[in-house]
C-alpha cells in the first residue's frame, strides 16, 4: 500500500452553534483518484476549504506529505503542493487567461524559472486545449472555458494533490465527456486528484476511492462498487 | 479629586449620550451590518437632518422633533434614490467594494460643503422648551436636552426592533441579511427588499439628525466626529444587532464621558477610534455577534 | 514599454524643473508648482493601495500631517536638515501604516477604509494637546536661507517635490510592472483565489499600505518649510484626503500614469479656479466631479483614452 499523501484526522469545523464538520477522517494515498461525495450541505466544500486553508478547523490535524499544516495559510499550502479549484470560478477578471495562470507560476511553483513562466502556461493552456484564448479576458469565456481555465489556473500551481471542486457542474455530458480524459491525463503524471462531484457518472468513472460526507460525517469509504450497494448511502441521498 | 458625586454624575450623563448615541447608529446597524452596504455618509444625513431642524425651527418656529418625525419619509425616499443608484452603478456589477465606498464618500463630501456654502462655518441652534432646563435628583444634575434624546432614541431602537421582528418587511429584510440567494429562489426579490430596508436606514437619520441639533449646535462639518462612533458601535454591537446596537451605544457614551470627565473633553474623540481597533483586532464579531 | 524609457522620462522632468528655476521669475508659479507635484506624490502613493490593490484609504490626512510634524519637530529639537525630514517622515508614516494594516487587513478591505476613516481626526487630537508643537494654535517654522544654484528656498523646495514626485511615479511603475503589482492585481480581483494560489496577500497587501503610507508621509515632510507656518487645522486638511482619491479615480486607477493625469489636471485646475471661486465651491465642484466619474467612468480619464484608441485600431 502506498504512502498517504494527505492524512485528514478528526477535523471538526463549527460555523457559530453549527457543526459542519464533525471529526471527519481521511487517508489519500500518493496517486490515488479519490472521490468525494455527498448531498448538498454535507460539508464537502467545508472540508476541502479546510485541507486548502480557506478556513480553518477547530480541532483535528491535517498532515500533507508527512507534516501538519493544520495552522498554515493558504498561499503555504499551496506552495507545498495543494492546489483546488473553486465551484464558482474565481478568475482574475483584469487579467487574460494566460496572465491568470502566470499569478501560480510566479508564486506557489517552486521549480519554473522566471523567464519559463509565461512558456509553461502556454504549455498548460495547449494541455487544456485553451491556447487560442489565452489572450482573451476571463468575461468573454463560455461555461466550459471557465472551468476549463479554473483546472488550468490550479495546474499551474504545479500541485501534488488537485482538489477539483465540482469542476463540471452545470456542464452537458458531451462537456463532461470532454474534461474527464484531461484528469486522467494530469492523475497519470503521477498527479493525486480530489474530485468532489455530484455527476454520479463522473464520479463513478473516475475514482478508484470514494468518501460520502453526510450532515458532517463521513458514512462510508470504499471503491465505487461498494459504495454503490452501500444501504448508508442510499439513506443519505434518498431520505429514509 | 474623584468625589462620588461627579462619578455619578458622568455615568448618567454617558447613559443620556449613549441613548443618542444609539439613534444616530441605528442607521449604520441596518446599512452596513445588515445589509453590508457601507454607507460611511450616515452622519452626513445625520447633519442634513439638523439643519432641516435647524431651518424649519428658525424659520416656522416648529419644534425639533416633530420636525425630524415630519422628515422621516422625505428621508426614507432620499435613501430609496440613494440605494437604487448604488444598486445599478455599483452592487449589480460586484464593484461595491472600492467604487462603493468612493461614491458614498463623494456624496458625504458634497452634502458637507453644500451645508458649508448655504450656512456658512458658524455653529447653529434650535429652540424648544426642553433645551436649557435640568431635572435634580439629589446631586445629579439631568439636562433636559440630554434626556429628551436619549429617551427618543431608546424609543427609536425599540420601534425598529419591532418593526424588524413583527411585520413582514421586517421580517424579509432579517432574511435578506442571512441569505439573499435563498430568498430570490423562493420568488422574493431581494433588491426591492433591500431599497426598503437602506430607506429606513436614511429615515432613522431624520430623527437622530433633530436630536444631534437638541443637545448642543452644529456645525456642517460635525458629521465627521461621528464616523468614528457610529462605526464603532455597530461593530462592538455586533453588526446588526438592534439591541446591541443600543448597548454598545451606552457603553460608549459611558466611556466617552468618563474620559472627558477625567482627561478633557478633546481626548473624547479618540475612545471610539480606540475601542473600533480594539474590536477589530481582538473580537471583529463584536460584543454581542451572533 | 521599454526598460530605459520611464528613467529618460525621469531624468528629462527633472532637468525641466532645474531649467525651470533658472528661467522662471514669478515667485506664485513655484508655490503653485510645489502643490501641483505634492499632489503628485499623494495620489500616486493613494494608488499603490487603492487602485493596485483595491483597499481605500481615507486617511490620507492623517498620514500626510504625521509626515509634516514629525518634520516640524526635527526642526524644533535637532534643526535636522530637510533629508533628513523627508526619510523621518516617511519612515514614520510608514510605521503607521503597517500598525493600522496589522491590525484591520486580515479582515474584510471595508474595516480598513473604517478605520482610515476616524484616524486622522484622532491624529489631529493628539497634535492640538501637544504643547511642543505649538497645539491648536501651531507653531512658527523659519524658512533656511537660499543657496545656489537656487535663488530662493521656495524654488529649491518646488525642485524637491518634484524629485519626490519623479520617484514615487519610478516606484509605482516598478511595483505595477514587477511580481509584486501581479500579485496586488490578483488581490484585488479576487483575494480568495489569490492566497490559494500561492499569493501572500497579508504580506503583500501590508506592503502595499507600507510603501503608500511613506510617500504620503514624504510628501508631507517638505510642508513647514512650505508654509512656515505649521498648525492642525491646514496639515489635516480635508483637501489631501479627497484629492488623493479623486485624482487617482479621476485620472484612472490601474496604472502609474492615472494618478500623475489626475493630479496634474485636478490640482492645476484648482490653482487657477481659488483665484476666482471661492475654496468651497472649488471643493464642491471636486466632489461632484469624483462621483460623476465614479459612477459613470469607472476606468478614469486614461481609461476613456484606451478605449478611444482601441475603437480606432480595431
Amino acid at each position: 500500500m502506498a504512502a498517504s499523501l494527505l492524512e485528514v484526522r478528526d477535523v471538526t469545523k463549527r460555523f457559530g452553534g453549527f457543526r459542519a464538520l464533525n471529526g471527519v477522517s481521511l487517508d489519500v494515498r500518493e496517486g490515488e483518484r479519490f472521490g468525494l461525495i455527498g448531498p448538498n450541505g454535507s460539508g464537502k466544500t467545508t472540508l476541502i476549504n479546510c485541507i486548502s486553508g480557506a478556513l480553518r478547523n477547530e480541532s483535528g490535524r491535517i498532515s500533507f506529505r508527512g507534516c501538519d499544516v493544520t495552522r498554515l495559510p493558504a498561499h503555504q499550502r499551496t506552495r507545498l503542493g495543494i492546489a483546488r479549484s473553486f465551484q464558482i470560478p474565481k478568475p482574475f477578471t483584469s487579467m487574460t487567461v494566460l496572465e491568470n495562470l502566470c499569478i501560480p507560476l510566479e508564486y506557489a511553483a517552486r521549480d519554473v524559472a522566471r523567464a519559463d513562466v509565461v512558456d509553461e502556461a502556454m504549455a498548460i493552456l495547449r494541455r487544456m486545449s485553451l491556447e487560442d484564448k489565452a489572450s482573451l479576458l476571463p468575461g468573454r469565456l463560455t461555461q466550459v472555458d471557465m472551468r476549463r481555465l479554473e483546472l488550468a489556473r490550479a495546474m499551474a500551481a504545479k500541485p501534488r494533490l488537485l482538489i477539483s471542486d465540482e469542476a463540471m457542474a452545470g456542464l452537458s455530458s458531451a462537456e463532461v465527456d470532454a474534461l474527464l480524459p484531461i484528469l486522467f491525463a494530469l492523475n497519470e503524471q503521477g498527479i493525486t486528484i480530489i474530485m468532489i462531484e455530484h455527476i454520479m457518472r463522473a464520479v463513478m468513472r473516475f475514482s478508484e476511492r470514494i468518501a460520502v460526507l453526510d450532515a458532517g460525517e463521513k458514512i462510508a469509504e470504499g471503491p465505487p462498487d461498494e459504495i454503490v450497494k452501500n444501504k448508508d448511502v442510499e439513506r443519505a441521498y434518498l431520505g429514509e | 479629586m474623584l468625589s462620588l458625586d461627579l462619578l455619578l454624575n458622568a455615568i448618567v450623563a454617558g447613559i443620556l449620550l449613549g441613548g443618542f448615541y444609539a439613534a444616530v447608529s441605528l442607521g449604520i446597524s441596518v446599512a452596513f451590518g445588515l445589509l453590508d452596504i457601507v454607507n460611511i455618509a450616515h452622519p452626513v444625513f445625520v447633519v442634513l437632518g439638523s439643519y432641516i431642524a435647524y431651518a424649519l425651527n428658525s424659520a416656522l418656529g416648529l419644534d425639533p422633533l416633530l420636525t425630524g418625525l415630519l422628515g422621516v419619509p422625505v428621508f426614507f425616499a432620499l435613501g430609496v434614490v440613494v440605494y437604487r443608484l448604488y444598486y445599478a452603478s455599483f452592487e449589480k456589477t460586484g464593484e461595491e467594494s472600492l467604487r462603493g465606498l468612493v461614491f458614498f464618500f463623494g456624496l458625504l463630501f458634497i452634502i458637507e460643503v453644500a451645508l458649508l456654502l448655504v450656512y456658512g462655518v458658524d455653529y447653529r441652534m434650535v429652540e424648544a422648551a426642553y433645551i436649557g432646563d435640568s431635572l435634580h435628583i439629589g446631586s445629579v444634575g439631568i439636562a433636559l436636552r440630554l434626556l429628551v434624546p436619549c429617551l427618543v432614541g431608546i424609543g427609536m431602537t425599540v420601534a425598529l426592533y419591532l418593526v424588524l421582528s413583527r411585520t413582514f418587511w421586517g421580517r424579509a429584510i432579517m432574511a435578506v441579511s442571512q441569505d439573499s440567494q435563498a430568498l430570490r429562489l423562493m420568488g422574493a426579490n431581494p433588491v426591492r427588499i433591500k431599497t426598503i430596508a437602506f430607506g429606513l436606514s436614511i429615515a432613522t437619520a431624520s430623527l437622530a439628525g433633530a436630536l444631534l441639533i437638541v443637545i448642543g449646535p452644529v456645525e456642517p462639518s460635525i458629521g465627521r466626529e461621528y464616523i468614528g462612533r457610529v462605526f464603532a458601535i455597530a461593530v462592538l454591537g455586533g453588526m446588526g444587532s438592534i439591541g446591541g446596537t443600543l448597548a454598545a451605544g451606552l457603553i460608549l457614551g459611558v466611556v466617552e464621558t468618563f474620559t472627558a470627565t477625567y482627561y478633557g473633553p478633546s481626548w473624547a474623540l479618540a475612545v471610539s477610534f480606540g475601542i473600533l481597533l480594539v474590536v477589530l483586532a481582538v473580537r471583529p464579531a463584536g460584543l454581542f455577534g451572533r | 514599454m521599454k526598460k530605459g524609457l520611464p528613467l529618460l522620462i525621469a531624468v528629462g522632468v527633472l532637468l525641466a524643473a532645474l531649467v525651470a528655476t533658472r528661467l522662471v521669475g514669478n515667485r506664485y508659479l513655484y508655490f503653485a508648482g510645489y502643490v501641483i507635484f505634492q499632489y503628485v506624490v499623494l495620489a500616486t502613493a493613494w494608488n499603490i493601495l487603492g487602485g493596485y490593490t483595491g483597499y481605500v484609504n481615507f486617511g490620507t490626512a492623517g498620514f500626510f500631517a504625521l509626515g509634516a510634524y514629525t518634520a516640524t519637530v526635527l526642526i524644533l529639537a535637532f534643526k535636522a536638515p530637510l533629508p533628513v525630514q523627508i526619510v523621518a517622515g516617511g519612515l514614520v508614516s510608514a510605521v503607521l501604516g503597517l500598525g493600522i494594516g496589522y491590525l484591520t487587513l486580515r479582515l474584510r478591505g471595508v474595516f480598513f477604509s473604517i478605520a482610515t476613516l476616524a484616524l486622522a481626526l484622532v491624529l489631529q487630537t493628539f497634535v492640538m494637546n501637544w504643547e511642543y508643537v505649538g497645539g491648536a494654535k501651531g507653531v512658527s517654522i523659519i524658512r533656511p536661507a537660499a543657496f545656489p544654484p537656487f535663488a530662493s528656498y521656495v524654488e529649491f523646495l518646488f525642485f524637491v517635490m518634484a524629485a519626490l514626485a519623479v520617484v514615487s511615479a519610478m516606484a509605482a511603475w516598478w511595483i505595477e510592472n514587477s511580481w509584486v503589482g501581479r500579485g496586488l492585481a490578483a488581490i484585488r480581483d479576487n483575494e480568495e483565489a489569490a492566497e490559494c494560489m500561492g499569493v501572500p496577500t497579508l504580506r503583500l497587501k501590508l506592503l502595499a499600505t507600507v510603501v503608500s503610507g511613506c510617500f504620503m508621509g514624504v510628501a508631507g515632510a517638505p510642508f513647514p518649510y512650505y508654509v512656515t507656518l505649521v498648525e492642525p487645522v491646514s496639515a489635516f486638511s480635508l483637501d489631501y484626503a479627497v484629492n488623493s482619491l479623486a485624482m487617482p479615480m479621476i485620472g484612472g486607477t490601474t496604472t502609474w500614469i492615472g494618478p500623475i493625469v489626475g493630479a496634474i489636471l485636478l490640482s492645476t485646475a484648482q490653482q487657477v479656479a481659488t483665484v476666482t471661486i471661492s475654496s468651497e465651491l472649488n471643493l464642491l465642484i471636486v466632489g461632484i466631479v469624483l462621483v460623476a466619474f465614479v459612477l459613470l467612468a469607472p476606468q478614469g480619464i486614461v481609461g476613456l483614452v484606451q478605449r478611444l484608441a482601441g475603437r480606432r485600431r480595431a
